[in-house]
C-alpha cells in the first residue's frame, strides 16, 4: 500500500467512525453556540458593544470548541489499541497523524465554519466582514487542530488529560487568535485584510509541515 | 573522539556532574555574592536618581535581569531538550526539569516588578503592553511544561515528553512574541511612556550588568543544587550513590 493510499484509507475510516456517532459531531457545535449566546447575556445586549466584540467572541468560542474536541483525535484509538498498530505499521507515522488530524478537522472544524456566520449575525457583525470571518476560520481552525494534535499526543496516556491539555495548547493558540480576530476586525472597518490572511496561511503551511512530525514523535513517547 | 566531544560526554555522566558541581558551587556562590552586593549597592545607593523617573527607576536592577533570565533559561531548556532527544543524555533531562521552575519564577518576578513599577509610572498595575503580554504567555508555557512533567508518571517518558513540548514552545515563542507586538500596535497606540530616554549613563549601566551576571550565577547555583538532588533521587540504587552516603 502506498503512503497516499494509506492516508486515504485512514481518513475514510476515521470519517466513517465519526458518522456512526453523530452526537459527538453535534455536541461541540452546541457548545460553540452556547458560549456565543453567553456573551450578550454577560456583557449586555448593547448593539454597538456586541458589534465591536463580535470578531473576538466568535474566534474565542471557536478556539474553546476546538479545544474541547481535541481529545477525540487520539483518545479512542489509544484505548482500543489502534494507535499501537499505527505505530507498528510500515507507513510513516507523521502522515498517519496528518490523516487523523484532517479527519478531525473535517468533523469538528468545518461545521464550526458553517455555523459561524449565523452566530456572527446574532452578534451584529457587519455583513462585509462575514466573508473574511469564514476565510480566517478556514485558514485558522486547521492550525488549531494541528497544534492541538501535538498536545493530545503528549497527554494521551494520562488519566486526567483535559486540564493539562488546555494548559499546554492555549498559549500556542494565541497567534492564530490574534490574526484571525484582527482580520475580521479589519474587514469590519473596511481595511484591507490580505496581510492578516497571508500570515494565517503562513501559520497553516508551517503547522502542516511541522506539527505532524512533532505529534508523531510525541505519540512514540506516550506509547513507549 | 575529539576532546570537545569527550568533555561534552563527561557532562552527561551523573557521578561526574555531581562531583564537579560540588567543587564548583562554593566558587559560584562567592562570585554570586560579590556581583550581587556590588550590583545592589551601586544600583540602589551610588547610582544617581533618574531625572525623569526619580528613584523608581531603580527597580530595573531587579526587573530587567529577571526578564532577561526568563528568556535565557528557556533557551537553555530548549538546548537541553534537543540534547536529550538527540543523544539521549540523562543529564540534559535533569537540567531541563530543574530549570523550568526557576525560569517560571523569574518570569513571575519580571511581571510583578514590572507591575510595581507600572503603578507609579503608568498609573496602572497592568497594561496590555506587548512585552508584558508576551512575558505572561511565556510564564504560561513554563507552567504548562511543569504541569506536563508532573502529570506523566513514568520518569523517562515524562522527560522526553517535556523535551518535545519545550521544542514546540521554542518554535512558537518568537511567533507569539511578534504576534503580540503586532496586535498591540493594532489595538492601541503606544500610550505608555517608553524607556527610550537618553542612553544609559555608565554609573547606572554597570550595576545593571553586575546584577545580570548575579542573576545568571544564581540560576546556575540553584539549578545545580536542584539537579544534584534529582540525580541522587534517580540513582539511589547505583553504587556511587551508596558509597557517597556511606551505605553498605
Amino acid at each position: 500500500m502506498s503512503v497516499w493510499q494509506a492516508f486515504i484509507e485512514l481518513l475514510k475510516r476515521d470519517l466513517r467512525l465519526a458518522m456512526r456517532r453523530r452526537a459527538e459531531i453535534a455536541n461541540p457545535l452546541l457548545f460553540f453556540v452556547m458560549v456565543i449566546v453567553l456573551f450578550p447575556l454577560g456583557v449586555g445586549a448593547e448593539p454597538n458593544l456586541l458589534e465591536r466584540m463580535s470578531a473576538g467572541v466568535v474566534w474565542v468560542a471557536a478556539l474553546l470548541a476546538a479545544l474541547l474536541t481535541l481529545d477525540s483525535i487520539f483518545r479512542s484509538d489509544f484505548e482500543d489499541g489502534t494507535l499501537e498498530q499505527l505505530l507498528l505499521s510500515a507507513q510513516p507515522l507523521s502522515v498517519m497523524v496528518l490523516a487523523k488530524v484532517v479527519a478531525h478537522w473535517l468533523v469538528t472544524g468545518l461545521p464550526l465554519l458553517l455555523v459561524a456566520p449565523l452566530l456572527a449575525m446574532l452578534l451584529g457583525m457587519k455583513p462585509a466582514a462575514m466573508g473574511t470571518l469564514m476565510l480566517s476560520l478556514l485558514l485558522g481552525t486547521p492550525v488549531l487542530s494541528l497544534i492541538g494534535a501535538i498536545g493530545v499526543a503528549l497527554t494521551v496516556g494520562l488519566r486526567r488529560a483535559g486540564v493539562i491539555l488546555s494548559l499546554l495548547v492555549l498559549p500556542l493558540y494565541v497567534p492564530v487568535l490574534i490574526f484571525g480576530a484582527a482580520a475580521v476586525d479589519a474587514a469590519a472597518s473596511g481595511l484591507p485584510v490580505a496581510g492578516q490572511l497571508y500570515i494565517l496561511a503562513a501559520f497553516l503551511a508551517m503547522a502542516l509541515s511541522l506539527a505532524p512530525v512533532a505529534a508523531a514523535s510525541a505519540l512514540r513517547i506516550s506509547l513507549s | 573522539m575529539n576532546s570537545f566531544m569527550k568533555w561534552f560526554h563527561k557532562w552527561g555522566s551523573p557521578p561526574w556532574f555531581y562531583r564537579v558541581s560540588g567543587k564548583m558551587l562554593p566558587w559560584l556562590t562567592g562570585l554570586f555574592v560579590i556581583t550581587l552586593v556590588y550590583g545592589l549597592y551601586a544600583g540602589l545607593v551610588l547610582a544617581p536618581a533618574d531625572y525623569q523617573q526619580g528613584d523608581s527607576f531603580r527597580i530595573i536592577y531587579v526587573h530587567v535581569p529577571a526578564a532577561w533570565m526568563g528568556m535565557f533559561i528557556y533557551m537553555v531548556m530548549a538546548a537541553a531538550a534537543l540534547v536529550h532527544l538527540v543523544w539521549r543524555m540523562k543529564m540534559a533531562d535533569v537540567v531541563l526539569i530543574s530549570s523550568a521552575p526557576i525560569g517560571a519564577a523569574f518570569a513571575f518576578i519580571a511581571l510583578v516588578t514590572g507591575s510595581l513599577w507600572g503603578k507609579p509610572m503608568w498609573g496602572t498595575w497592568w497594561t496590555w503592553d506587548a512585552r508584558l503580554t508576551s512575558e505572561l504567555l511565556l510564564l504560561f508555557i513554563y507552567l504548562g511544561i511543569i504541569a506536563l512533567h508532573s502529570a506523566v508518571e513514568d520518569r523517562q517518558s515524562a522527560g522526553r515528553a517535556t523535551a518535545v513540548l519545550t521544542l514546540v514552545g521554542v518554535v512558537n515563542i518568537p511567533i507569539i512574541h511578534y504576534s503580540v507586538v503586532w496586535w498591540n500596535t493594532l489595538h492601541q497606540g503606544t500610550t505608555v511612556m517608553r524607556l527610550d530616554g537618553p542612553a544609559m549613563a555608565p554609573e547606572m549601566l554597570w550595576p545593571l550588568l553586575s546584577m545580570a551576571i548575579a542573576f545568571k550565577l544564581y540560576y546556575v547555583i540553584v539549578m545545580m543544587l536542584s539537579a544534584r538532588g534529582e540525580i541522587l533521587a534517580r540513582e539511589t540504587k547505583s553504587r556511587w550513590v551508596r558509597e557517597l552516603v556511606g551505605g553498605e
